[in-house]
């Protein structure tokens, strides 16, 4: 397959957020400023790739040979809640600037949908190594586009004057679909 | 034998977690620093962003390390510092004292009136950004109560006069509404100051003033001649009172054509 139709893909056609509507709690939740949600983005992009690379190892090396995959799930939750722990470890001896930055979203991702949607996306559209690393790197940027466009435009909504019926969490919602049905334009560009 | 298989590899899987991730906790251990937990407890825990950090936890990282004075809380005034002294087993440094709010504009919608309707959002640096602001003055208060939003500690209200009123006794001078405010009528002062001041932050000159606003300092100089200790000195158009000179005699009330300087805490009931 090629690759850069499965970064075009990733990224736009099929939007982790906004075409297939995993990780809504971070996008809605952490997505009132810029700063954070960029933040977010990056650290999703770092846990993504990361755990998607050691789940295909383990789904190939250990799942499979026992025709186990119907484990997939509960493996991989296992697998990612303790990467996570690990890594969140050793940043925090190692590169404690690294850890600064990424530190308080770290514990959130560790249970977030789009990083176990991602390992097993890629085990089940049967990704080589190659695709599953720029797979989960494309998607991780996608979820932080879907990210930074949400905070520009929440950053904006708070200072429109609106009826008070509109304001807060139903004008986030109404302006999240708006900007998914955009989205929905890149469908049907690229055919997988 | 799959149900066997199955087992083994996830309880394996979770084994070799555990070991791993006990592993390392233990290779990987940071040791924190005990200071910094009880600096944060000595903190007043507002997180008003008035040290310059983005919260007191933030703040007491940098006050162990050294990075900046133990005196950084503003609104911690002397007793924080004091205590954060103790614990730190430094010197107790001298404070400045506990600082206030002053609102310098007296000039509401009746004596200063707007050069256009303003209808667009309701929030002072918004205002600022269409045509320079709606009111005639160009340094006067927009009264659309930004400062009062972002007071962290609820010590602003907007009175009815459309000015924004500062409750000394909730105020602990963070100065966050004097970095809200756009047209920078907000001062952080000492709150043992002198009383007289000018409610006026009007740059402009006389002609302009008398044109735009009935309470604005014209930079008539009287009160600068009539002050016996020199404490009153004309900056750009705008009579300043040196609060560390003056002492309250009330000449410059007497002398003032436009009757603007007043005591703070006297100006509230202008309806």
């Amino acid at each position: 397959m090629n690759l850069l139709a499965l970064i075009f893909v990733a990224i736009l056609a099929n939007n982790i957020v906004l075409s297939q509507f995993l990780g809504i709690c971070p996008y809605l939740g952490l997505s009132r400023k810029l700063e954070t949600s960029v933040g977010m983005g990056l650290a999703v992009v770092f846990v993504m790739t990361m755990s998607a690379i050691v789940t295909w190892i383990i789904d190939l090396f250990l799942l499979q040979p026992f025709s186990l995959e119907y484990l997939r799930t509960i493996a991989f939750i296992l697998i990612i809640a303790g990467l996570v722990q690990f890594v969140e470890m050793v940043l925090k001896k190692t590169n404690p600037a690294l850890f600064r930055a990424l530190g308080i979203y770290l514990p959130l991702i560790t249970t977030n949908c789009t990083i176990l949607g991602v390992a097993i996306l890629n085990v089940q559209s049967q990704h080589n190594i190659v695709e599953t690393i720029v797979y989960s790197i494309a998607t991780g940027v996608g979820f932080t586009l879907a990210m930074v466009l949400m905070a520009g435009i929440r950053e904006r909504l708070e200072l429109a004057t609106m009826s008070s019926y509109l304001k807060g969490a139903a004008v986030t919602l109404v302006s999240a679909g708006i900007l998914s049905l955009a989205f929905m334009g890149f469908k049907g560009m690229v055919a997988l | 034998m799959e149900l066997v298989m199955s087992m083994a590899i996830i309880g394996g899987l979770g084994l070799f977690f555990a070991i791993v991730l006990a592993y390392a906790a233990q290779r990987f251990a940071v040791e924190e620093d005990p200071r910094v937990e009880m600096v944060i407890d000595l903190l007043p825990g507002a997180n008003c962003g008035a040290c310059g950090f983005s919260g007191c936890a933030a703040a007491a990282e940098k006050i162990c390390c050294g990075e900046v004075p133990v005196d950084s809380c503003i609104p911690g005034g002397k007793a924080v510092c004091d205590s954060i002294c103790e614990v730190l087993g430094v010197a107790a440094v001298a404070s400045e004292g506990r600082k206030v709010a002053e609102i310098h504009c007296l000039g509401s919608r009746d004596v200063a009136p707007d050069k256009f309707e303003y209808q667009g959002v309701h929030d002072c640096k918004a205002a600022m950004m269409y045509s320079g602001g709606f009111k005639a003055c160009s340094y006067g208060c927009l009264g659309l109560g930004t400062c009062v939003e972002v007071c962290p500690f609820d010590a602003l209200s907007m009175g009815a006069n459309g000015l924004p009123q500062v409750d000394t006794e909730k105020c602990t001078g963070c100065g966050v509404c004097a970095k809200a405010c756009p047209r920078g009528v907000i001062h952080i002062v000492s709150a043992d100051r002198k009383a007289k001041y000018v409610p006026c932050n009007s740059h402009d000159r006389g002609k302009t003033v008398r044109q735009v606003c009935e309470v604005g300092c014209i930079a008539c100089r009287a009160c600068v001649r009539a002050c016996p200790n020199e404490a009153i000195t004309m900056e750009d158009n705008l009579a300043v009172i040196n609060r560390d000179k003056c002492d309250d005699c009330g000449k410059c009330v007497e002398v003032c054509k436009r009757g603007i300087i007043k005591d703070v805490g006297k100006v509230l009931v202008v309806a």
